[in-house]
C-alpha cells in the first residue's frame, strides 16, 4: 500500500472527523449542560444547509451563503430553545426525545413545503472545484478548505470555552449545574447562548458539506446517529472528548471503507470478502463505540466527575 | 351471536371486492408507485412526468378508456411501498401497477402484487429473480434486464482495448447484477470490484483507492444523486486525467449532465434509448416532453412513456375489457406498439428483446451538453436468464 494513499485517506478521515465535530460539539454541550437530549440537532444541520444553498444560488457567493446559514440557523436555534426546549429541561428524557423527535418531523415537512422534496445539488465554488498538488499528492481543493475551516472552528471553540467568562460558565454548567446556579450563573441565558452556538456550528457543517453531499430532506437523521456515537465515545459534555472522538470516528470509518475490503481479500475467498467487507466496514464505528464503552463506561473524557 | 356477526362480516369482506370487479370497465386504473424524493427522486419524477404526458397527449385516455393514474411516493423504502401496494390492490382495485425505480424496493413487495393477480409493468429495474425460473405471467420488465446495459458496456470496453478496469457499484441487488452483467462480457482484468452503501454520497475514500490502483478505466454504476456526486468528486480529485469514466446510461443522462456540467463531456455510456434515435414516436416524445416540462427527457422518462404506449395499445387491442386479465396479459405480451426506443418485443420471460446503443456526452453546436448515439452494441439482444423461464 503506497504511503501517498495512506496520507490521502488520513486527510479524508480528518475531513469527515472535523465535520462530525462541528455537529457533535453543539450536541454534547446541550446534553452535558442542560441534561437534555436534542434529537432535532440534525434538523438544525439541515436548515443550515438549505439556507446556505438558497443564498449561494441566489447571490452566487459562497461566503455569503455560509454567513447567512450561521446567522439564520442560530436564530432558528434560539427560537426553538425559547419556544420548546426551555419547557423540557426539567422533564424526563423520554419527554425530551418525544418532543424533539416531533421537531424533526415538523422540520422535514416545513423544508419539503419550502424547498420541495428534490435534493438541491450544490456545486463547489469554481475556484475550488479542482485538485491541488500537496507534497506530490493531488487532493481536492475544496476538501482542504473544509479541513481548514473545521480546524479553525475547533480552535475558536476551544478558546471560547477555555479562555472566556462565558466559556467558564459553560464548563461550570457542564460539570455541576446546580452548583453553578447557586454561584450566580444565569443558566437561562447561558442555555440559550449554548443552544445558539450549537445551532451555528451545525449550520457551518451543513453549509460546508452541501456541495460534497446533497442538500435534501432528512439529511440530518443519518448524521445525527454518527454525532450521538461521537458524544458517547467522547464523554457527554466534553468538548475535548467530542473532538478526539470525532477524529477517531472519522478515521476509523474512512479506514474501514478504504482498507478493510482489501484486508478481507487477503484473508477470505473473493465471494465472502465482497459480501463481508462493506458490511463490516459499515459497523466498524459501532464496534469502536462498544469497545470504548466497555473499558470506559462514561466515555473518554466525561465532563462530570 | 358474536360468531354470527363475524361470519357475516367475513362474508361481506369476501363478497365486496368481487362486486367491485364485476362492474364493467369504465376506466383504466393505474397505480403508479415510484421514488419521488431523496437522492433517487429525480428518477421517479421523470417517470411520473413522462407517463402523465403520454396520458395527456392521448386525451386523458389509455386504450380508449379514461385513465386514472394514482401517484404515490415510495421514498425508496420497501415498507412505504408495501403500504401503497396494499391500498392499490385492496382498496383502489387498480388494473395495473407500475413505476418502481429500485430493485431493493421492488423485490420485497413484488410477491404482494403478484399474489393478488395484479399485473406489474416495470418502468425500470428488471431483476434476475423474475427473468429466469421464477418468471411470472404478471411481471413485465419493459425497460431491460439488469445485466443488459452493463453487459453492452463490457463489450464496448473490450472493443476499445481496455485491459484493467476498476468496478464500483452500490451493495444492493441492482448493483450486484450490474457488475455481474458487465463481467459476463468484459474479458480483461479487473483492477478491483468495490461495493458501497446504497445512497452513499461521499466517495473520498473510494476515489483515493481507485487512484492508487492505477486502472486503465473506471466502470461505475451509481444511480441518481450517487452518480452525480461521484463524478463531481472524481473530477475535483483530478482522477479523470488518469482513468476515464464509463457508465451505464443512467449516470450519464440529462439529470446528471445538468447537475455536473462540463466534466461530463466525453463520458461513454450504453443505453437502450437515446434522444436522437430516429423514429416518429421518439421525435414526438422528445419534443413534447421538452415543451411540457422545459427540460430534455432522460432514459427513465422514455421507459415510463413506453409503458404508457404499451398499455394504450394492449387495452385498445382487447376493446377496453380490462377486467379480462387473461386477455390483457396476452395483449401485453404481443406488445403491438411503436416504442420510443424503436424495435421492441417481449421474450418468453416478459423481458425485452431489443437493441443497445453506445452514447457519448458531447457539446452540441448550440453549446448544450447532451448525448449523441455513436454506435449500436447489441442487436435484438435477449438476456441470459430467459432460457431458464418455462413460460411460453
Amino acid at each position: 500500500m503506497p504511503p501517498s494513499l495512506i496520507a490521502e485517506q488520513l486527510l479524508n478521515g480528518l475531513q469527515l472527523g472535523l465535520m462530525l465535530f462541528l455537529l457533535a460539539a453543539g450536541l454534547t454541550l446541550v446534553f452535558g449542560i442542560m441534561d437534555t437530549i436534542n434529537l432535532a440537532h440534525g434538523s438544525l444541520y439541515m436548515i443550515g444547509a438549505y439556507i446556505a444553498a438558497s443564498v449561494i444560488e441566489a447571490s452566487g457567493s459562497f461566503l455569503l451563503g455560509i454567513a447567512a446559514a450561521i446567522a439564520g440557523t442560530a436564530l432558528v436555534g434560539v427560537a426553538l430553545e425559547m419556544a420548546l426546549l426551555r419547557r423540557l429541561y426539567r422533564r424526563s428524557h423520554l419527554s425530551q426525545v418525544l418532543a424533539t423527535f416531533a421537531v424533526i418531523l415538523i422540520a422535514n415537512e416545513i423544508v419539503r413545503m419550502i424547498w420541495g422534496s428534490q435534493p438541491i445539488l450544490l456545486n463547489m465554488p469554481p475556484a475550488l472545484s479542482g485538485p491541488v498538488e500537496l507534497l506530490g499528492l493531488r487532493y481536492p481543493a475544496y476538501r482542504l478548505v473544509v479541513i481548514g475551516v473545521g480546524l479553525a472552528t475547533a480552535v475558536l471553540l476551544y478558546l471560547l470555552v477555555a479562555r472566556t467568562r462565558a466559556g467558564m460558565w459553560v464548563r461550570a454548567g457542564a460539570s455541576d449545574r446546580e452548583m453553578a446556579e447557586v454561584m450566580g450563573v444565569d443558566t437561562r441565558r447561558l442555555f440559550t447562548l449554548v443552544f445558539a452556538i450549537g445551532a451555528a456550528l451545525a449550520a457551518v457543517a451543513g453549509a460546508l458539506l452541501g456541495p460534497l453531499l446533497a442538500v435534501q430532506v432528512g439529511m440530518g437523521e443519518n448524521v445525527l446517529i454518527l454525532a450521538f456515537v461521537v458524544i458517547t465515545i467522547g464523554g457527554i459534555g466534553s468538548i475535548r472528548g467530542a473532538l478526539l472522538a470525532s477524529l477517531l470516528v472519522g478515521l476509523v470509518d474512512t479506514a474501514g471503507r478504504a482498507f478493510l475490503p482489501y484486508l478481507f481479500r487477503q484473508m477470505f475467498p473473493a465471494v465472502i470478502a465482497a459480501e463481508a467487507g462493506p458490511a463490516v466496514a459499515s459497523m466498524l464505528i459501532y464496534v469502536l463505540m462498544a469497545a470504548v464503552l466497555y473499558f470506559r463506561p462514561t466515555g473518554l473524557f466525561p465532563a462530570r466527575g | 351471536m358474536r360468531r354470527l356477526i363475524s361470519a357475516l362480516l367475513l362474508s361481506a369482506v369476501a363478497v365486496l371486492p368481487a362486486l367491485a370487479t364485476a362492474r364493467a370497465a369504465d376506466k383504466v386504473k393505474v397505480g403508479f408507485l415510484s421514488t419521488l424524493s431523496g437522492p433517487g427522486g429525480a428518477l421517479g419524477v421523470d417517470m411520473r412526468d413522462a407517463l402523465l404526458l403520454a396520458v395527456k397527449l392521448n386525451g386523458g385516455k389509455l386504450g380508449g378508456l379514461p385513465a386514472e393514474v394514482n401517484v404515490v411516493d415510495d421514498q425508496q423504502k420497501p415498507d412505504v411501498a408495501r403500504e401503497a401496494i396494499e391500498r392499490f390492490t385492496k382498496r383502489d382495485n387498480v388494473d395495473l401497477i407500475t413505476g418502481m425505480v429500485f430493485s431493493n424496493v421492488l423485490l420485497p413487495v413484488m410477491p404482494a402484487i403478484l399474489n393478488t393477480g395484479t399485473i406489474y409493468l416495470s418502468t425500470n429495474t428488471g431483476p434476475e429473480d423474475y427473468a429466469g425460473e421464477k418468471c411470472n405471467p404478471n411481471f413485465f420488465a419493459v425497460a431491460w434486464q439488469n445485466e443488459d446495459i452493463p453487459g453492452a458496456m463490457g463489450e464496448v470496453m473490450n472493443q476499445r482495448g481496455l485491459k484493467n478496469v476498476y468496478l464500483i457499484a452500490p451493495n444492493y441487488p441492482g448493483g450486484r447484477e450490474t457488475l455481474a452483467g458487465f463481467k459476463r462480457f468484459y474479458k480483461g482484468k479487473i483492477a478491483d470490484e468495490v461495493y458501497v452503501k446504497l445512497g452513499q454520497l461521499d466517495f473520498a475514500a473510494e476515489i483515493a483507492n481507485i487512484r492508487a490502483a492505477k486502472p486503465d478505466a473506471v466502470f461505475f454504476f451509481l444511480p441518481g444523486g450517487m452518480g452525480i456526486n461521484f463524478v463531481k468528486q472524481y473530477v475535483a480529485a483530478g482522477a479523470d486525467k488518469d482513468a476515464k469514466l464509463f457508465t451505464p446510461g443512467f449516470s450519464a443522462d440529462e439529470d446528471t449532465i445538468k447537475a455536473v456540467g462540463e466534466p461530463m463531456i466525453g463520458i461513454l455510456n450504453t443505453s437502450q434509448w437515446a434522444a436522437d434515435l430516429d423514429n416518429p414516436a421518439n421525435k414526438k416524445f422528445v419534443a413534447e416532453f421538452q415543451k411540457e416540462y422545459g427540460r430534455p427527457p432522460t432514459m427513465y422518462a422514455s421507459q415510463a412513456y413506453d409503458v404508457a404506449l404499451l398499455v394504450d395499445a394492449a387495452v385498445k387491442q382487447i376493446g377496453g375489457k380490462v377486467e379480462d386479465k387473461e386477455a390483457l396479459r396476452k395483449a401485453l405480451t404481443e406488445a403491438k406498439f411503436d416504442a420510443t426506443r424503436g424495435k421492441f418485443r417481449f421474450n418468453k420471460n416478459n423481458f425485452p428483446i431489443q437493441d443497445y446503443y453506445l452514447r457519448e456526452v458531447y457539446k452540441d453546436a448550440g453549446g448544450r451538453i447532451t448525448n449523441k448515439t455513436i454506435g449500436k452494441v447489441f442487436s435484438d439482444f435477449q438476456d441470459v436468464h430467459a432460457e431458464k423461464c418455462k413460460m411460453k
